[in-house]
């Protein structure tokens, strides 16, 4: 892998598609002082409450790990941070903006100023790794852009040998990898990612997560849901994390036992 | 005109984005082109029957036959005053009685070639050839009534309205036929369509994910449909267009069945039916989109 060119994740064109009020500004421009802020945000499957009441900021640049035991809803705290849900009660604001109140097609302006990174990594199977990446940029049609920075981001990821191969075809790390630069190829404002090593060895989950720290040195927010305790206990030696736990239904500021 | 380009050409890397679905593909362009084909005859007939009907009932319209009572002791003399009122008629262009042979013809194909006509009671026809203006029917018959009795005017309203009648309901079985096509080529769309969307779950989530809005979603399976759907109705109507051209040519009296076909600018109208398939598939498909991507959050 080799270092990332910053100007790859700066530059940012203008917005070319349908504008929303808000939605086009940089994270540091947004109402108030979150790119994501969650506010007494309530949410339950079938009738029963997952967690309630629940409160969470992520300032511009911060960097959040998101813990807690399988099933207390850290995939769904993540969903809802980029409107893939929407609060059953409470607010959720992306950018400043109600997340409640965006139409759809705002949702998906608000999608490209977010890279998600999903634990299954989610790709079109039928397309290349290297058009895969490119996705982002395919569907805001500014593909022309993919060119110089999909080659960066394929050494960055250190994926150029596998560039033309299928997802099928990628090893679980490779994928992650993959799914990693897909979320940064737009310069999203935001990285969710949801256990990002879930299925990697400690080497390859170290290699990842110096992406994600270096991302974060280059401004942008990141919030890592992972239950990975080795993973954040290596990254408190290189970047300045909030560590929340998310437990029967209260997110939690945690980190002293770490 | 740049958005009609922009769905021909379209963007190969958005449509690279859903895989193509073989079977539901060569299905949709095999529908489109049946039902272009049957759209096409249907056409056809529909033209025919008004064609046809406007010829026989202008035809109908402008002649008359008077029929003389069938008395040899009078028949001349009967003749020779039908003459003279028909003649001095306004609104009569010509008038002319039947030869003998003619009024063979006419029975023959009832009685045979040897009918002895001189010796048979057989009525005189003479026919009536009425000018632009036309004459009034139920004068000519006062007079006909008082100046030769026995002759029956006959003007062929009897004829001419069931005709007009039946031929109208013709068309309008024709016209009927054709939106039902269009009808089935929407819904037919709309299921391909919708299979399409429900076996492309996971492509839609993932183009979500990344920031796709559901007007580019749906635009590359409104484009594909749209295209199917034309390329199928172009192939299905130069087959009728094809196989009318092969029909047998109707001669001047206008048979209906040796006529079915386009003249003239008729041969025009199966240039629309791929352009309206399209249209409908557009339509169709892009409704379908979106409802189901509504329905997919």
């Amino acid at each position: 892998m080799v270092a990332l060119n910053a100007k790859v994740l700066r530059k940012r064109p203008p917005q070319t598609l349908k504008p929303v009020a808000d939605l086009g500004r940089r994270a540091g421009e947004c109402r108030g002082s979150a790119v994501i802020e969650l506010d007494n945000v309530s949410y339950g499957y079938a009738g029963n409450a997952l967690f309630s009441q629940l409160s969470l900021t992520l300032a511009p640049g911060s960097f959040h790990f998101l813990t807690g035991p399988s099933g207390a809803g850290k995939t769904t705290l993540l969903r809802l941070c980029y409107a893939d849900l929407r609060a059953k009660r409470g607010k959720v604001r992306i950018f400043g903006e109600d997340a409640g109140a965006l139409n759809r097609d705002a949702v998906a302006m608000s999608r490209r100023r977010i890279g998600v990174v999903h634990q299954d990594c989610q790709f079109l199977d039928h397309l290349s790794i290297a058009e895969n990446i490119a996705l982002p940029l395919t569907v805001s049609d500014r593909a022309h852009e993919a060119a110089g920075n999909l080659e960066e981001l394929l050494n960055w990821v250190g994926l150029a040998p596998q560039a033309g191969q299928l997802p099928p075809e990628l090893s679980g790390g490779e994928r992650q990898r993959a799914a990693l630069a897909r979320a940064v190829i737009i310069s999203p404002d935001v990285i969710i990612a949801d256990e990002p090593t879930g299925n990697v060895d400690w080497e390859m989950s170290q290699r990842i997560l110096s992406l994600l720290i270096e991302l974060n040195k280059m401004g942008k927010t990141i919030l890592i849901a992972t239950h990975d305790l080795t993973m954040i206990r290596a990254a408190k030696s290189d970047v300045s994390a909030r560590i929340l736990r998310l437990k029967d239904g209260q997110l939690a500021q945690a980190g002293a036992e770490l | 005109m740049k958005p009609l380009l922009d769905l021909i050409v379209g963007n190969p890397l958005a449509d690279r984005a859903v895989p193509q679905t073989g079977v539901t593909a060569r299905l949709t362009v095999f529908v489109a082109a049946v039902m272009a084909f049957l759209a096409v005859i249907a056409l056809a007939v529909s033209l025919t029957t008004n064609r046809v009907a406007s010829l026989w009932a202008d035809e109908l319209a402008q002649s008359a036959t008077l029929r003389l009572p069938a008395d040899p002791a009078t028949a001349d003399a009967l003749l020779l005053s039908a003459l003279e009122v028909l003649e001095t008629t306004p609104g009569i262009s010509t008038v002319r009685a039947l030869s003998q042979d003619e009024q063979q013809a006419l029975l023959e194909p009832w009685f045979g070639p040897d009918l002895p006509l001189d010796a048979l009671p057989v009525p005189q026809l003479i026919e009536i050839v009425a000018d632009g203006e036309g004459y009034d029917a139920d004068g000519l018959r006062a007079r006909l009534e008082g100046q030769v009795p026995g002759a029956v005017l006959d003007d062929h309203t009897a004829w001419r309205e069931p005709l007009l009648k039946a031929a109208s309901r013709v068309r309008l079985i024709g016209w009927t036929v054709i939106l039902l096509i269009g009808a089935t080529v929407a819904a037919m769309i709309t299921l391909a369509a919708q299979a399409a969307l429900a076996g492309n779950v996971q492509v839609i989530s993932v183009l979500r994910l990344v920031g796709a809005t559901d007007t580019y979603i749906a635009r590359a399976f409104v484009r594909r449909f749209t295209l199917r759907a034309g390329a199928g109705a172009i192939a299905g109507s130069i087959l009728g267009v094809a196989v009318l051209s092969l029909m047998p040519k109707g001669d001047a009296t206008g048979s209906l069945l040796l006529g079915v076909g386009f003249e003239g600018a008729e041969w025009l109208w199966p240039l629309f039916i791929p352009t309206l398939a399209a249209i409908v598939a557009f339509f169709a498909t892009r409704a379908a989109a979106f409802r189901r991507l509504r329905e997919q959050t």
